[in-house]
């Protein structure tokens, strides 16, 4: 049995009136006022892409097709996985005032008093945040849009595919041979076993670091094996959210991973066995406990969602006994 | 109450049936008794105590997320008790009892299971006062003499790739152990905020990791894990221990007694020093690990079943494949219901578990006190935070706040060991 909780949603809460929308559409760096933490954001454009591998692609498996078209509308989206610099502004709410306030969307303080780090993390600066839940992700995306008036969220599993091949029909964004990987990606013969500083690796054409392993990512999207089989017209901006808690879709493979696994159509997904270690009942809601090669990036889109589904994407909390 | 899921039928004996009362409703005491049912399909959990009639309601509706279907979810509405001596009502219907209190409160209610014949999984630490240790020791003579399980959830013990590392340290693949550094660095804990209904004494039973009478600091409450590896690595309790500490960045009311670090020296039998790091300090680099050096090589544990044995040049001489390992949580209960259906004397984890939070209550009279004390001279210490015949939380509690509503916080150099 599953219970939706509301218990955390009312942390933030949402009201009449704007989110900032922008005309321009190219890169800028989210500041996050009162600290010298920024996170950098480049523009995404839409267009029609084939999601997924073809039959003949080395390495493949099943879930990942057949391949179909997708029309994507534009967003931007973070250059980085969000480092735990970052992340810990969200977690330890140091940053906020408690009166700050962006006129649709009021922070309270003391919101996210369930989120206290239980476990080992060796939380660098500049190395990807990890052992975070996808719920817990996504209500980072919430606090930054209450912050910064900007709209953000997880990628969905299409977009977040479309930035990663950016543009390239091959096996990963750099190409096909696997001979480069090195040049581009942390996997588990390059990373001696351990996650690595973000950004040290040559990035795709997008600009975009690790987006084949380091840190797996989290999207939006739960995971079906044969959901590509629904897809027999063209979809626009398609996404699917979860029922239940597991499997939720992760991408881009991680430092522990083979090479196939960092495939730009590779698809992953989250199990049980992440929370096996929390030793509470109800587990917590914000943190994994063997998740360590789980990260996330973010993403903004540029048309803003109708109001009554901004908070849609930033997914339900579901309490885990 | 009207909302407790408690199933209303009498409860039915069968043979074979292990009842298991829970004493604790937190957090971790529901975890506990989930991994009680799941050990072994005889075990019902048929009573639950609590002081909060709200945690065991919590407790239960939990346990009923998962089990609601089920048969070992067995405990009928007049099995839910509440109030200071809940625990002994719980204890008297059961073969086997769960005691998740905070830890001030586990000397009394393990010295009570024992004196009734039962079984017992005890939480870490297992007292947080030297009258309490010395409590656990006599009640831990009296339970093996009655061949009386007793498992502490000094989780490490059970987990695949501790057990894998300490059996080639047995081998002596590094050698001697000669120096250690654990560590339990993080950013700290939920806080209870006061409501203006509670007494003194209640706010401070919700808000209990910030008092010592019931929590012992965390250094004894969370960082005694990493302690207790050193001395079940080097084979012995330590015989001083000398450090520092103090509150540095958590501060104010809210926060009690407790210091948010100490940094304390061991020194064990043989000369060797293990260095024990513990933080709750937010924004600083975080680590929960056990390192020790050898005459030949080195060692690195961590609870995410991870352990790594290297040699003097680096060489890997082991290193743990534990991706799938059962969760250490799980085994202790298995193993324990195990040797309680065989009907076999197996577990006398007292010992381990009073040692190591005496290790921990050592360190943190060192570095309270700002001096050097030994093993002995600590044992020696009537130390007693926890008050004896609790009743109502209109009982005076044993801290009391100043005007301006701060309690006492030791201090280095003035407050004394005694």
């Amino acid at each position: 049995m599953r219970l939706l909780t509301i218990l955390f949603i009312s942390s933030i809460v949402l009201g009449q009136g704007n989110i900032v929308s922008e005309n321009s559409f190219t890169a800028y760096d989210e500041v996050l006022a009162s600290t010298d933490k920024l996170i950098t954001i480049v523009p995404v454009a839409g267009g029609l892409f084939n999601m997924g591998s073809p039959e003949d692609e080395a390495e493949r498996r099943k879930d990942e097709g057949p391949v179909h078209a997708v029309r994507l509308s534009d967003f931007w989206i973070s250059t980085l996985e969000i480092p735990w610099d970052v992340y810990e502004l969200f977690v330890y709410r140091n940053a906020d005032t408690p009166a700050e306030n962006r006129g649709e969307i009021t922070l309270e303080i003391d919101g996210i008093s369930g989120a206290t780090m239980p476990y080992i993390n060796y939380n660098k600066p500049g190395y990807p945040a990890i052992n975070i839940t996808q719920y817990a992700a996504s209500q980072f995306c919430k606090w930054l849009t209450a912050k910064t008036g900007h709209y953000y969220r997880l990628p969905t599993e299409a977009e977040w595919e479309y930035a990663c091949r950016a543009g390239s029909k091959d096996t990963f964004s750099f190409g096909t041979v696997s001979k480069s990987i090195a040049s581009y990606a942390w996997y588990k013969s390059s990373s001696n076993g351990k996650l690595q500083k973000g950004g040290l690796k040559k990035p795709n054409a997008l600009g975009l670091y690790d987006i084949h392993g380091n840190a797996a990512e989290w999207v939006i999207d739960q995971y079906d094996r044969n959901g590509y089989r629904h897809h027999t017209d063209l979809v626009t901006d398609p996404f699917q959210l979860g029922e239940e808690l597991y499997p939720r879709v992760v991408r881009g493979g991680s430092y522990k991973d083979e090479p196939a696994r960092l495939r730009s159509a590779a698809r992953g997904y989250s199990k049980r066995s992440w929370k096996k270690r929390d030793p509470q009942s109800p587990k917590s809601l914000w943190w994994h406990t063997d998740a360590v090669h789980i990260g996330f990036r973010i993403v903004r889109p540029r048309a803003l969602p109708a109001q009554s589904e901004l908070t849609k994407y930033w997914i339900e909390p579901i309490k885990e006994y | 109450m009207n909302k407790l899921p408690a199933a209303t039928k009498k409860y039915v004996s069968f043979a074979g049936e292990i009842k298991v009362a829970l004493v604790g409703c937190g957090g971790r005491g529901t975890g506990a008794a989930g991994q009680a049912i799941a050990a072994d399909r005889d075990v019902r959990l048929v009573a639950v105590a609590d002081v909060f009639a709200d945690r065991t309601q919590q407790c239960l509706l939990s346990l009923a997320e998962k089990y609601s279907d089920s048969e070992q979810l067995a405990v009928t509405e007049d099995a839910v008790f509440i109030g200071f001596d809940a625990y002994k009502k719980a204890i008297a219907m059961a073969d086997m009892v769960i005691l998740t209190t905070p830890p001030g409160f586990r000397p009394q209610h393990f010295a009570h299971a024992i004196n009734k014949d039962k079984q017992v999984f005890m939480e870490k630490p297992v007292a947080t006062d030297i009258v309490g240790i010395k409590k656990v020791l006599e009640t831990g003579k009296i339970a093996a003499r009655k061949k009386l399980n007793v498992v502490v959830g000094l989780q490490r013990h059970y987990q695949r790739s501790y057990r894998e590392v300490k059996k080639r340290l047995d081998r002596r693949s590094i050698g001697d152990i000669i120096s250690g550094q654990v560590y339990w660095n993080g950013a700290g804990v939920w806080v209870k905020p006061r409501e203006p209904q509670q007494t003194e004494l209640e706010y401070q039973m919700r808000n209990w990791y910030y008092f010592n009478w019931l929590c012992g600091d965390h250094i004894v409450e969370q960082h005694i894990h990493n302690i207790d590896v050193a001395n079940w690595f080097i084979g012995a309790p330590p015989v001083s221990a000398q450090g520092m500490g103090g509150r540095e960045v958590r501060k104010g009311p809210d926060y009690g007694q407790i210091f948010d670090h100490h940094f304390v020296e061991f020194t064990y039998p043989d000369g060797q020093v293990v260095a024990s790091q513990c933080r709750h300090q937010p924004g600083c680099l975080n680590r929960a690990d056990e390192v020790f050096q050898g005459s030949r090589g080195s060692v690195h544990v961590h609870s995410g079943n991870y352990g790594v044995i290297q040699s003097k040049r680096g060489r890997d001489i082991y290193n743990h494949v534990g991706e799938n390992d059962i969760n250490p949580y799980q085994q202790e209960h298995n193993e324990l219901f195990a040797a309680i259906k065989a009907g076999e004397h197996r577990f006398t984890d007292f010992d381990r578990g009073a040692n190591s939070t005496m290790t921990a209550i050592l360190g943190r009279m060192a570095s309270y006190s700002g001096q050097e004390i030994t093993w002995a001279e600590a044992l020696a210490s009537n130390l007693k935070l926890v008050p004896e015949n609790l009743s109502s939380f209109k009982d005076t509690a044993p801290v009391l706040p100043d005007e301006e509503g701060n309690y006492p916080v030791p201090v280095p150099g003035v407050t004394r060991f005694i």
